[in-house]
């Protein structure tokens, strides 16, 4: 038995071993690829037209193409992948190189911040970043000052001077605009509870206050009875907007503030078959474009994903470039319902 | 064969300490009930608690599933990854494939199957602890689940009756106005199931012997490698229902959830008074734990207790089961 453990550990750290030498063997591919193409592919024009003034020391920056790495919060989520899209359109555009890349959950500040040392070591030109804690990136955003790698940040800010400019929806108020038509399809007064994505992000935490304080402000008899976290998942959502409604059985709306959390929304209502309680939902997806068309939902707001991936590799390039760059680029933010769900103007804003 | 299975005193011991902690954890069952009822009187409805049913299948079937395991003296941390990577199967052989519904259902219990006889392999042939074994099995099952959806939702709009699976009431038509999904009763069902097979049968009866002494076991001639694959798949299999019962009632398959509940789903098997040290524990049990910790949730959120608060909560309810069962143990 004990050899047997013995050997089961070996194995474990043999295998473990070769994956580190089988990444350690890329790294180095790449690398080697890298220094090797730029002399042989680039060296006569290229080099000389794009990157003269700024290239710092580094290897990658001698290299024929500009690259942007990407740094989202996530890339499983259908946002993530809309915002991919709009960099990816930028990068074809301006004839860049990007890289996408953001952590599993929502949660995973740690890893983000790994993800941003490793692009930083790869000496890009610009990078492009989503912050999931906009404290937490400080120092590293300070070594890329020190660098002279501009950095912009999209989909939420950063508390800090340092990032040139930012391409983000200001969900505060596009959270006041959802809380404003809730009270609109209410009548102006009632109860209504929210399900939030989380409690600590910079978009949880704006779309919930946004909300909260329209409706305290401007609505005095409406009252938000409840407001509870899913961490955007679906499951878990529909089982906690069902608690909510049982709870409060004269509750007449609910806002989800994003695409799980609206979904779970719509599912609660439909288990419970009840009518009357007006939910309102954040972002788009099939599911929630579904409920919109069939009535569950009342209407959510969208943001412009594609134009916020956009914005985000094409102000990082500017500012590479030494071209002036606003300090926000607000990319917008709609309200659709049943009657302009197909319109020219917000179609091209919702993904599947 | 008869002689093999392990000291035969051993059983009826094991059933009388295990017969304390789950009148225990019922007692609680019903002291959190009669709680949350007094407490509010939006606790104790039908819907309410067709809804706390209905919230106790998906993680109460991968409570079911990872007992077997934690008998064993094993841990199984893919059951979440594993039920959506089934959830997504079925989604690709349905939506994509455009076969029918049952195929679909197949391929999801068949990918469950296969994805805990992995596992069991991993842990009886290559030695490599259950708990290493099932965190690759669980990333492996993560990355793929992505993979083959192509990162998005696949949904099942084109076949309504996929959601019926979960969400259909069969039961109203033998009783009119019971409204209770089938989601709940198929729980119930693999509840029934998963005590017969643990109770009734020799994959059992090696599973409790594997647990309280995997030597023995051995040299007693059982083929314990064998077992364990057999175990392993078991729970997988769990795993592929649980992922049927989840894409139903989303009517999608979510290719990025299913991290974080093999924990809720441990909890509950734990909390149900089966031994993390193996060789001990039950079904019925594990039922009442799935149930003690949806009806928490459930009450906290009723009594709209802030989030951070219920998890705390619920973490403290983990520790309390658990030491009572030490206690308990200690003093017989």
């Amino acid at each position: 038995m004990k050899t047997n453990r013995k050997l089961g550990m070996t194995i474990v750290l043999a295998l473990m071993f070769a994956l580190l030498a089988a990444c350690g063997g890329n790294n180095e591919g790449k690398n080697a690829g890298g220094a090797s193409s730029s002399p042989e592919a680039s060296s006569p024009p290229a080099s000389s037209s794009a990157s003269p003034s700024a290239s710092p020391s580094g290897s990658n920056a001698a290299a024929d193409k500009v690259y942007i790495p990407v740094i989202s919060k996530g890339f499983q989520h259908q946002f993530w992948q809309a915002v991919k899209q709009g960099s990816e359109k930028a990068a074809k555009e301006l004839g860049v190189e990007v890289t996408f890349e953001g952590p599993e959950t929502e949660s995973q500040v740690d890893k983000q911040i790994e993800m941003l040392q490793a692009a930083l070591d790869k000496k890009p030109q610009a990078i492009a970043l989503a912050a999931l804690d906009s404290k937490a990136v400080i120092p590293l955003l300070q070594k890329a000052q020190a660098a002279n790698i501009p950095v912009v940040g999209f989909d939420s800010g950063v508390d800090s001077d340092i990032p040139v400019s930012t391409a983000a929806t200001d969900n505060l108020k596009a959270a006041a605009l959802a809380a404003d038509k809730m009270a609109e399809l209410i009548g102006g007064k009632g109860e209504i509870a929210m399900v939030v994505h989380d409690q600590t992000s910079r978009t949880g935490v704006d779309r919930r206050d946004g909300f909260k304080k329209r409706i305290e402000e401007k609505y005095p008899d409406i009252k938000i009875v409840d407001i509870q976290y899913g961490g955007g998942d679906h499951l878990k959502s529909t089982d906690l907007a069902k608690a909510i409604i049982q709870a409060h059985p004269d509750l007449k709306g609910i806002f989800g503030s994003n695409e799980g959390s609206a979904v779970g929304v719509v599912n609660a209502v439909t288990e419970l078959k009840k009518t009357g309680i007006v939910v309102i939902g954040y972002d788009s997806g099939k599911a929630q474009m579904d409920a919109i068309r069939s009535g569950t939902m009342a209407g959510a707001i969208t943001q412009d994903p594609i134009g916020i991936g956009y914005w985000a590799v094409k102000a990082a390039y500017m500012a590479y470039k030494g071209e002036k760059v606003e300090k926000t680029i607000d990319t917008g933010f709609h309200w659709y319902d049943k009657t302009n769900i197909d319109s020219e103007e917000i179609k091209p804003l919702l993904y599947e | 064969m008869e002689l093999s299975v392990s000291p035969s005193s051993k059983p009826s011991v094991l059933k009388r300490s295990g017969a304390a902690q789950k009148l225990l954890a019922f007692a609680s069952l019903i002291l959190l009930i009669v709680v949350f009822s007094l407490s509010s009187a939006n606790f104790f409805k039908f819907d309410n608690i067709v809804g706390i049913l209905l919230a106790t299948a998906v993680t109460g079937i991968l409570a079911l599933g990872s007992t077997f395991v934690i008998i064993t003296g094993g841990i199984d941390l893919a059951v979440g990854t594993v039920m959506t990577f089934c959830s997504v199967i079925a989604g690709v052989i349905i939506t994509y494939g455009g076969a029918p519904i049952p195929f679909g259902i197949a391929g999801a219990i068949g990918a469950g199957a296969l994805c805990g006889a992995a596992s069991g392999f991993a842990v009886s042939r290559m030695k490599i602890p259950p708990f290493i074994a099932t965190l690759a099995v669980m990333m492996i099952t993560k990355g793929l689940s992505l993979v083959i959806s192509g990162t998005k939702p696949v949904y099942f709009v084109d076949t309504p009756a996929f959601a019926q699976i979960a969400m259909g009431t069969a039961v109203e038509k033998l009783v009119p106005g019971l409204a209770i999904p089938n989601a709940v009763f198929i729980f119930f069902g693999m509840a029934i199931l998963a005590s017969l097979l643990l109770s009734k049968t020799i994959v059992g009866r090696y599973n409790f012997a594997l647990g309280s002494n995997e030597e023995a076991t051995r040299l007693s001639g059982v083929n314990v490698r064998f077992w364990k694959i057999v175990i392993y798949t078991i729970t997988g299999v769990f795993s592929g229902v649980a992922g049927i019962l989840m894409a139903s009632r989303l009517n999608s398959a979510q290719p990025a959830l299913g991290q974080g509940y093999e924990l809720e789903a441990i909890a509950a098997v734990v909390i149900g008074g089966t031994s993390l040290s193996g060789g001990k524990g039950s079904i019925l049990g594990t039922v009442i734990g799935a149930l003690i910790m949806s009806v928490l949730t459930n009450g906290l959120r009723i009594l709209s207790v802030p989030q951070e608060w219920q998890t705390v909560i619920i973490g403290g309810v983990v520790v309390l089961a658990v030491y009572t069962d030490i206690l308990r143990r200690r003093k017989g």
